[in-house]
């Protein structure tokens, strides 16, 4: 299952109203995020981040701008076909209930495009699942396999490129945190390119290679995470950090009090 | 068995059979108007909010006056059509047909969209982030997660079309209505009684399989779904079957009859001579007055029993009053001339409207004529059928005699009698022919300054049968043949609450009083 890196992709002066322009989720964004590289979009609920996201796979066309993947623009691309080679994981993961564990993975390969060598198995074995729970039906799962079945159904068309909008958002801290970091072995183990939106500075900092902070519709920051974490990444990233900063130092003060 | 019982069970397969398809095509028409509609609907919102009040809106429409509706609809259509020659059958099946699949629409409309609407967007947004077209959306996600609310909105418009089905008598569809208005009018419960009961059986059969589809679906057990599906298949073949083979038989009659006791007899004694000649004959009952005239002249219906006074008003629209001869001849003219149909003759007597009281009110208000009725009316109530306050006769006897009674009520003849008897009404416009008159002991009201005109029963033949010697001269011993008093007997013998007799039975013993 080794992979070259997946495709770049590259914003020019995005931007979108969902109101005809009397206000803007999305202002005027333009950078480009080198192929097989892990990248955290982070800013506080309202800030753009999800929309810009879905300017990727066209969930969401720009009122302005341009979105090349791989040197192609997208909108350019059938959004149907465009789809199927981009994996995508949300907070609701939106399995099918009707459908099976397996039928809900091989979904994108039966839509008519993929020819994937993937197998049920082995997508289950690779997002940590055990076999047997193939033939179950998504609300026989927890959370934490629901969303584990999310991504084996996003890895099955064999996408070189992830985009994922808050994908641990909703689950426990313990099943967040095994599943991040489950995810992130992956990530290198296919040489994905990952673009992952989290209002978790933390979790930012912990598995992305690359932090984009949004605020207002732009971009406030961009930087590695120890470069924000070394305060280079101006006021608004500063005030993020500070969160986990603040609490880790309560911890760690709680700890030595005992 | 009970020979009532047991006559009116015999009548149930072939009336059955046509509930049966009259029911399934209204449903299956009803599908296909309201799926793709669903799916347009759920995808735009003014759409949905038009579609939604359009199909409640019909809803709200009585189900008999939307199947009397379309008539007019389908004559006006045909007279829109006749350029390019195509005529739609104005009567029968085609109304019955849309007014039902009309009516089925809102249920599964309303449901299919609730059930789209109501999938939770996080599928819906899984369903586009894997890269479906809409179309693969709809198949793989959107159909399959509706589908239970869908059925249940399915299972809702059946129950509700296999009831209103039983109206489409009204406009000469056979259906079990058939059974439910002779018997009413006939005042045969029995045959209401079955009628009504193979109705709900119907109903409540057709309802439990679509409930095991259903179910079916939502625990997704294929065999439920399989076995349901085949069911009704075989119920829906089943009642083709008599249809296909009836194809191939040449040459059926179609005996058309208004909905009272006359009607019924007459229709089966001009049935009764028909097979005689050696045709073979349905009937076609309970039609409205102004139905059974047009479909005579389209050919729907071959033969009828129509009454000179009532042509004369509502078909030729005249309002003067000749005298008898002249206006059969004037009118007989008009039907050769305009409509190519034939007013074979007169059957011998007349069914004229008789302002009817109990003696004892005529003893009360010393009442002989209208003229004397005139004077007490503002204290009386009046009881009518439900065609004779809309029609001209009433408007002229009106102004002749400056009637204003205190009050009007229509009823079902069978009733109106009933409510003159027990008081609630204290004068009733009776038929001349009725048995009921001479039963009751009532006394009729002349009617001085003629104002009622004649209402000779007249044998109607459409137009292609106009011409045919071997059809007409099987009915010609009808003509001149029938006294009043040989009717009058023979309308009791249905109308009457004990040893009540058939139409049929009744029909054999005209025709022997005829053939003496």
């Amino acid at each position: 299952m080794d992979r070259k890196n997946g495709p770049a992709v590259r914003f020019d002066g995005i931007a979108k109203s969902f109101d005809g322009g009397a206000s803007f989720a999305v202002e005027s964004v333009s950078l480009e995020i080198a192929g097989g590289s892990f990248v955290a979009l982070v800013g506080e609920s309202g800030s753009g981040k999800s929309t810009l996201l879905k300017t990727i796979n066209r969930l969401v066309d720009p009122s302005a701008g341009t979105v090349a993947i791989a040197g192609e623009a997208v909108k350019d691309q059938n959004p149907a076909d465009l789809r199927r080679h981009i994996g995508y994981v949300f907070q609701n993961i939106g399995l099918f209930p009707h459908m099976s564990v397996a039928e809900n993975i091989m979904i994108i390969p039966r839509l008519g495009v993929s020819e994937t060598v993937n197998t049920v198995p082995e997508l289950l074995d690779l997002v940590g699942l055990p076999a047997d729970v193939a033939d179950r039906l998504p609300n026989e799962l927890s959370g934490g396999q629901q969303q584990r079945v999310g991504v084996a159904r996003a890895l099955a068309g064999e996408p070189g490129l992830m985009l994922m909008d808050e994908p641990f958002g909703a689950l426990d801290p313990v099943t967040r945190d095994q599943l991040g970091e489950t995810y992130r072995a992956l990530h290198d183990r296919l040489g994905l390119t990952t673009i992952m939106v989290t209002h978790d500075m933390a979790e930012a900092l912990l598995l992305a290679d690359r932090i984009l902070v949004m605020s207002e519709g732009g971009i406030v920051a961009d930087d590695t995470p120890e470069a924000l974490l070394a305060g280079k990444g101006g006021a608004e990233a500063n005030a993020l950090i500070a969160i986990p900063k603040g609490q880790m130092a309560r911890l760690r003060a709680l700890e030595m009090k005992s | 068995m009970n020979p009532r019982l047991q006559e009116a069970l015999a009548q149930v397969p072939a009336l059955l059979a046509d509930h049966v398809l009259l029911s399934a095509a209204a449903l299956l028409l009803g599908l296909a108007v309201a799926l793709p509609l669903a799916v347009g609907a759920s995808r735009n919102d003014r759409l949905r909010q038009f579609a939604l009040g359009t199909a409640s809106l019909v809803q709200t429409i009585p189900g008999l006056a939307l199947l009397a509706l379309f008539y007019p609809l389908l004559l006006a259509l045909n007279s829109l059509l006749a350029p390019a020659g195509v005529a739609l059958p104005a009567l029968g099946f085609l109304p019955a047909l849309l007014a039902l699949a009309l009516y089925a629409v809102l249920p599964i409309l309303r449901n299919a969209v609730t059930g789209i609407v109501g999938i939770d967007p996080a599928i819906i947004e899984a369903a586009d982030g894997v890269g479906m077209t809409p179309r693969q959306k709809l198949r793989l996600v959107e159909a399959p997660l509706a589908a239970p609310v869908v059925m249940a909105g399915i299972r809702t418009a059946t129950v509700w079309t296999i009831g209103a089905a039983t109206l489409s008598t009204t406009v000469g569809q056979p259906s079990l209505g058939d059974m439910i208005f002779a018997g009413l009018q006939t005042q045969n419960w029995t045959l209401v009684l079955v009628g009504c009961l193979a109705a709900a059986a119907l109903a409540l059969t057709a309802d439990a399989l679509l409930g095991l589809i259903e179910s079916g679906i939502a625990q997704r057990r294929r065999w439920m779904v399989g076995t349901g599906l085949i069911a009704l298949l075989v119920g829906v073949t089943m009642a083709l079957a008599p249809l296909v083979l009836a194809q191939s038989r040449p040459d059926i009659v179609t005996i058309g009859a208004k909905g009272f006791s006359e009607q019924y007899v007459l229709a089966r004694l001009i049935g009764g001579q028909l097979e005689e000649a050696g045709y073979q004959v349905r009937y076609r009952e309970g039609l409205g007055s102004a139905i059974a005239f047009e479909a005579l002249t389209r050919g729907d219906v071959d033969v009828y029993v129509d009454y000179t006074g009532t042509l004369w008003t509502n078909a030729m629209r005249r309002e003067d009053n000749p005298p008898r001869d002249v206006m059969l001849a004037q009118l007989s003219d008009w039907v050769s001339a305009t409509r190519r149909a034939r007013i074979l003759g007169r059957l011998g007597f007349e069914n004229t409207y008789a302002f009817a009281v109990t003696q004892e009110t005529a003893r009360r208000h010393g009442l002989q004529s209208i003229n004397d009725l005139a004077g007490v009316a503002p204290q009386l109530t009046m009881g009518t059928d439900v065609e004779f306050l809309n029609r001209p006769e009433w408007a002229s006897i009106r102004s002749a005699y400056g009637l204003a009674f205190a009050a009007t009520q229509s009823y079902q003849p069978t009733f109106m009698y009933r409510a003159v008897e027990s008081g609630r009404a204290d004068v009733i416009t009776a038929f001349s022919s009725d048995g009921r008159i001479a039963a009751g002991n009532l006394t009729v009201l002349s009617d001085p300054r003629g104002a009622i005109p004649n209402y000779d029963a007249v044998l109607l033949v459409a137009p292609g049968r106009a011409d045919e010697e071997r059809f007409t001269a099987a009915l010609t011993p009808l003509l001149d043949a029938i006294p009043v008093e040989a009717m009058r007997e023979a309308n009791y013998m249905v109308d009457r609450d004990a040893e009540k007799a058939s139409p049929a039975e009744a029909a054999a013993w005209l025709a022997e009083q005829i053939s003496r």
